[in-house]
């Protein structure tokens, strides 16, 4: 299927002289969640915001579905929704004013029934005639989520949705996330809590100093760069590992000597578990349970952009 | 034409003079009577008469254009600046529309109030001189360009400045010496011929005196010539706005 979103050869120098995109390309497919990583200050924001129209890029080109945003801006916006990351929001409008605004300025006509919707999935009915002022943070960030489905986009960008949002409501709002992705909108969104990504996402892309490092299938992705772990609980306290034990670099021993971590690629030709084994059992070592698991999405980033940090500083 | 962003703005704004009913329009109300008692009672006992005109009357039209002024340029300014300064700019960004609509909103909506302020002084005047509008045509019209032209020098400002303290500059700094010098209180005639010639520098002057001209018909220059200055003022403004609306100037990074 065609891309909805399409960015080109996307450059950003700031009038600072700050080169925050470097020859971005990125293609976000239609009608899925697409999760963008990266570390403080990679540029995920400034990439949003071009892509919005509130930054102007230095070079390259976005088309979305088809319409150039800077020739065709007009049709290239209508389709999108964009929840800031800064919570800013006028202070001494009512809820339901802002929202309606918003479905204004984006030329659609009033829909009170689609408004109070989206309000009451939110939670936010019963504050709907309350100045926003007097709201916390959390409501804030959800009056910006209504005001971006406002005028019903078909794709919303999500730049940190879940900061100084609650446990329960963060699963609220997720759930919102996957009934707009049921009804077809694509969604991109950022966070810094990895395991949300690893939830919410079908693809991931990692941005580490202005440039994508990584675009991938959250599954290919998980299970190529994906380390397991092998656990043993040993039957007996191990002081240290035996010298020229098999796969000495791939173990670990706790420190209270009772048990033993292997580390292995599960993309490796062979993981070498059975001459692990082999090689305990000759040593004598014996455990009384194992266990496996796999590395999580976070860990991978971790990975990824420590390895782009020293790759960098080389 | 995104007309429904434009009224969305437009009511916005509205809604924002609404909330500040009060200070919108008492203060403006409180300080024309604060001018007549001072102006009018006091100094204007002393003078009597002004180009045939009784001095209460003869200032009316001048208080007008003083009100118009700073409140266009102040009330346009801040509009624009407000959501700058607070960041909810970038859903005017992200919209599906252009710097037209978003001038057209916030001056609209500025000049309106404006308006309907120098309206509002009209009919308080009323009650302390009697005022006679001799050409409500030409008066409609200085009025009406007068808002629109300071409205979108107020947007002008609004956009360039980047502190509260430069929103404040233009109008206390120039706008309000300009109209106090400009002849909002007297005619130009009864200056020193070398101030007569400077005066006829600041454009303001033009302003008043086409303005005074439809009330009573007397008049420090030709109609046509204040006409003719509105209008240069109004093309000079949406040239600017022209040249931010290309250059994206202050308004994006
Ligand atoms: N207006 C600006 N002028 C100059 N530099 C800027 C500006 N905005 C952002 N930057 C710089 O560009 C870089 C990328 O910023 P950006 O906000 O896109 O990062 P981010 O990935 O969203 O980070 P975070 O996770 O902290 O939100 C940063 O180094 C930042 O300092
Ligand atoms: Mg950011």
């Amino acid at each position: 299927m065609q891309d909805i979103i399409t960015i080109s050869g996307l450059s950003k120098t700031y009038a600072t002289g700050f080169t925050a995109l470097k020859n971005i390309n990125l293609g976000i497919r239609r009608g899925e969640i697409f999760a963008l990583l990266g570390p403080n200050g990679a540029g995920k924001t400034t990439l949003i915001g071009i892509v919005c129209g509130t930054v102007n890029p230095s070079e390259g080109t976005v088309t979305v579905d088809g319409h150039d945003n800077v020739t065709d801006f007009r049709a290239a916006r209508e389709l999108i929704g964009l929840v800031p990351q800064e919570l800013t929001t006028d202070a001494f409008e009512s809820v339901w004013a802002t929202v309606s605004f918003s479905r204004g300025l984006f030329g659609k006509p009033k829909n009170p029934a689609y408004i109070e919707k989206i309000l009451r999935d939110l939670s936010l009915w019963e504050k709907r005639n309350d100045k926003i002022m007097t709201l916390s943070g959390g409501m804030k960030r959800r009056v910006l989520i209504a005001k971006a489905l406002s005028h019903e986009p078909n794709i919303l960008f999500l730049d940190e949705p879940t900061a100084g949002v609650d446990v329960e409501l963060r699963k609220d709002m997720w759930q919102v996330v996957r009934d707009l992705r049921a009804s077809g909108v694509t969604i991109i969104l950022t966070t810094h809590y990895i395991e949300e990504a690893e939830d919410m996402a079908d693809r991931i892309g990692v941005i580490s100093k202005g440039e994508i490092i990584l675009v991938e299938e959250k599954k290919a992705l998980m299970s190529k760069l994906g380390k397991k772990r092998l656990t043993l609980q040993l039957q007996e306290k191990l002081s240290a590992l035996p010298a020229g034990m098999f796969g000495a670099e791939q173990l670990a021993l706790s420190g209270d000597g009772t048990e033993l971590t292997y580390t292995y690629d599960t993309q490796a030709e062979r993981t070498g578990i059975t001459r692990l084994l082999a090689s305990l059992n000759e040593a004598g070592i014996r455990f009384r349970d194992l266990s496996t698991t796999q590395s999580s999405l976070e860990e991978i980033f971790v990975g990824l952009v420590h390895n782009g940090r020293n790759g960098a500083a080389k | 034409m995104n007309w429904r962003a434009i009224k969305a703005i437009y009511r916005f704004e509205m809604a924002r003079t609404g909330r500040t009913l009060m200070q919108s329009i008492l203060a403006p109300v409180l300080s024309t009577s604060l001018y007549f008692v001072v102006f009018g009672a006091a100094i204007g006992s002393q003078i009597t008469k002004m180009e045939g005109v009784d001095y209460g009357s003869f200032i009316v039209p001048g208080l007008i254009m003083l009100t118009l002024l700073m409140q266009s340029v102040m009330n346009a300014s801040f509009g624009i600046y407000f959501p700058k300064f607070t960041g909810t700019i970038y859903e005017l960004l992200s919209a599906p529309i252009s710097f037209i609509e978003i001038v057209i909103g916030y001056v609209g909506a500025a000049a309106t109030k404006s308006i309907i302020l120098g309206l509002i002084i009209l009919a308080t005047s009323w009650l302390f001189v009697p005022v006679r509008i001799a050409h409500p045509v030409w008066m409609i019209t200085f009025l009406l360009l007068t808002a629109v032209a300071f409205s979108l020098l107020g947007f002008i400002i609004g956009i360039w400045a980047d502190g509260f303290e430069k929103l404040q500059v233009v109008p206390l700094l120039i706008i309000t010496p300009l109209t106090f010098l400009g002849g909002a209180f007297y005619s130009v005639s009864v200056l020193p011929p070398f101030w007569q010639t400077v005066t006829f520098f600041n454009p303001i002057v033009y302003l008043i005196s086409g303005f005074r001209w439809s009330f009573y018909e007397v008049a420090d220059v030709n109609v046509n010539i204040s006409l003719a200055m509105t209008l240069v003022f109004l093309a000079a403004c949406l040239g600017v706005i022209w040249w931010i609306f290309r250059t994206g100037y202050r308004l994006k990074n």
